[in-house]
């Protein structure tokens, strides 16, 4: 028997062809560029068509333009900078306290059996009782100034923090748990280096849930003996009539919530990036 | 009882006695083994599936608390588990997984011998994902050989890797057993590997020790006439009718 010496052809093809089998994808793909702005330009340029073309009536929805000039004349006119400031104070001092809580109370209900028994059953009877029906007790506890504001959106926010960081956490896969156990580390490195880091694409989901809550929270307090605000603003101009400041308001928290949301959704991809997943 | 080079009498590193486990209350899963394993001793341990390997391993680990039985159990302070899957966290770069509990201001600079150590030089910064089957089961090994272990656990360590990765995880684990010197438990189902890895080859049945040899090879090439009567005799008490 004779072995058969394959050498490599002495002149390299001229052309390089590149024949190769492709399967048709299935995930999502590559990344478009500014993929987060097409949506929104698309729906400023369907309502500037539609108010241009008469199709939408000022009286439904204001003309993009006339809300421009509505802005122009809250900002000149009516301290609008100081009420997206004094809202974003409360929302942020509220997001911060219910986001700490929430995560806290996850993390004890989740690694202690007696702490679950005293934490969750609570948190899921305050999940199902509307905030909007507390309020009124809420007054009657703190009063009706920046207390009762900065409790209710601090209890809206940490709900979805306390859900989805809780069912982070125990997704976490047991093997883990014991690998800790076989090195011989204490709790507080348990929680520090598996405990937190398993929860985490948990926890930044509840997140983008919590920041728009806590933006949605102000709506809702903002309407009681408020004397600044953008839900202050809105209220005012429901009493006036003035769609246009209205549609200032929600134009307003549309970008916020969509700013807030978009900056969650970047840090996860960079604190996540350990994963390998359809996100990419 | 192991003699060392003076002739004296030295303490076994594992000594088991009268060790018991049952999951269920009708049969045992260990019934009365006795083991006692020397300091630097590698020792394979085979047997069919539900002999309870893996169950005296996890009792040796100290992970089966909510197993009942009973027994005396000593191992030394300083033990390492090396399991199946490589269980290396996926949130944390394959150094932080290797100095991953250490303690000390060199903890770094062991760790990035010891992935030297395993081939794995420059891949510090990588990511779990990253590796290869093969390169997570070394880094396992970087991560249990770091902690300088005196008995190491291992449970059917290179079960998921191909036979060429096996073959050059042999090797490795060798290597790394001469230079380190920790007493080895290795679970497997693989009769070859038991005899090329081993000094001593157990084979559990029914929960206690039913062979116990060992290996004393010149060549521990599977052509070796020493080998093959070794392995024959190996799956004849496993119940394997040996074909060589």
């Amino acid at each position: 028997m004779t072995a058969t010496l394959h050498t490599p052809p002495v002149e390299a093809p001229r052309q390089q062809t590149d024949k190769r089998v492709v399967r048709r994808r299935l995930g999502p793909g590559h990344r478009i560029r500014f993929a987060f702005w097409i949506g929104p330009f698309l729906a400023l340029a369907v309502w500037s068509a539609g108010s241009a073309s008469g199709v939408i009536a000022p009286a439904i929805l204001s003309a993009p333009w006339d809300v421009v000039i509505a802005f122009e004349d809250q900002w000149v006119n009516h301290d609008l900078l100081g009420n997206v400031l004094s809202s974003l104070e409360r929302s942020a001092i509220g997001l911060s306290l219910g986001v700490v809580t929430g995560a806290v109370l996850a993390v004890v209900s989740g690694l202690s059996r007696i702490g679950e028994s005293l934490i969750d059953g609570p948190i899921q009877i305050k999940r199902s009782v509307p905030t909007l029906a507390l309020i009124p007790l809420f007054i009657a506890w703190f009063g009706i100034g920046q207390e009762m504001k900065i409790i209710t959106i601090a209890l809206i926010s940490m709900v979805p923090i306390y859900i989805h960081t809780h069912n982070g956490l125990r997704s976490i896969d047991g093997r883990y748990a014991e690998l800790a156990e076989t090195i011989g580390i204490n709790r507080g490195e348990f929680v520090r280096h598996i405990v937190l880091p398993g929860a985490l694409p948990g926890f930044l989901l509840g997140m983008r849930f919590a920041v728009t809550s806590s933006l949605l929270g102000l709506v809702v307090v903002e309407q009681y003996n408020a004397v600044s605000g953008i839900g202050h603003m809105i209220t005012l101009a429901e009493q006036y009539g003035q769609t246009d400041v209205i549609v200032v308001g929600l134009v307003i928290y549309g970008v916020f919530g969509y700013c807030a949301d978009s900056a969650v959704r970047l840090t996860a991809r960079r604190v996540l990036a350990w994963r390998q997943t359809l996100e990419g | 009882m192991a003699t060392d080079a003076r002739g004296l009498t030295t303490e076994p590193a594992v000594r088991v006695r009268n060790l018991h486990r049952s999951f269920t209350s009708d049969g045992g899963v260990l019934n009365g083994l006795d083991l006692d394993i020397a300091p630097g001793e590698f020792v394979a341990l085979i047997g069919r599936s539900g002999t309870g390997k893996s169950t005296l391993l996890r009792a040796l680990a100290g992970l089966d608390r909510d197993v009942a039985g009973y027994g005396q159990i000593d191992v030394p302070d300083a033990v390492s588990v090396v399991f199946q899957d490589s269980r290396l966290l996926p949130w944390k770069r394959i150094l932080d997984n290797v100095v991953f509990g250490l303690r000390g201001a060199d903890a770094g600079e062991r760790g990035r011998q010891a992935l030297a150590e395993v081939g794995l030089a420059g891949r510090e910064r990588a990511w779990p994902y990253q590796l290869s089957g093969g390169e997570q089961q070394r880094a396992a090994l970087a991560r249990s050989l770091v902690r300088e272990p005196q008995l190491l656990l291992a449970d059917e360590p290179f079960g998921a890797l191909d036979a060429l990765t096996r073959i050059r995880m042999h090797v490795l684990l060798r290597k790394l057993c001469e230079a380190h010197r920790p007493a080895v438990l290795l679970v497997t189902h693989d009769v070859d590997e038991a005899i090329v890895l081993a000094d001593r080859v157990i084979l559990l049945d029914a929960g206690v020790v039913d062979t116990d040899v060992r290996v004393e090879l010149e060549n521990r090439s599977r052509s070796d006439a020493g080998f093959a009567a070794l392995r024959s005799l190996l799956l004849d008490r496993l119940g394997v009718a040996a074909d060589a």
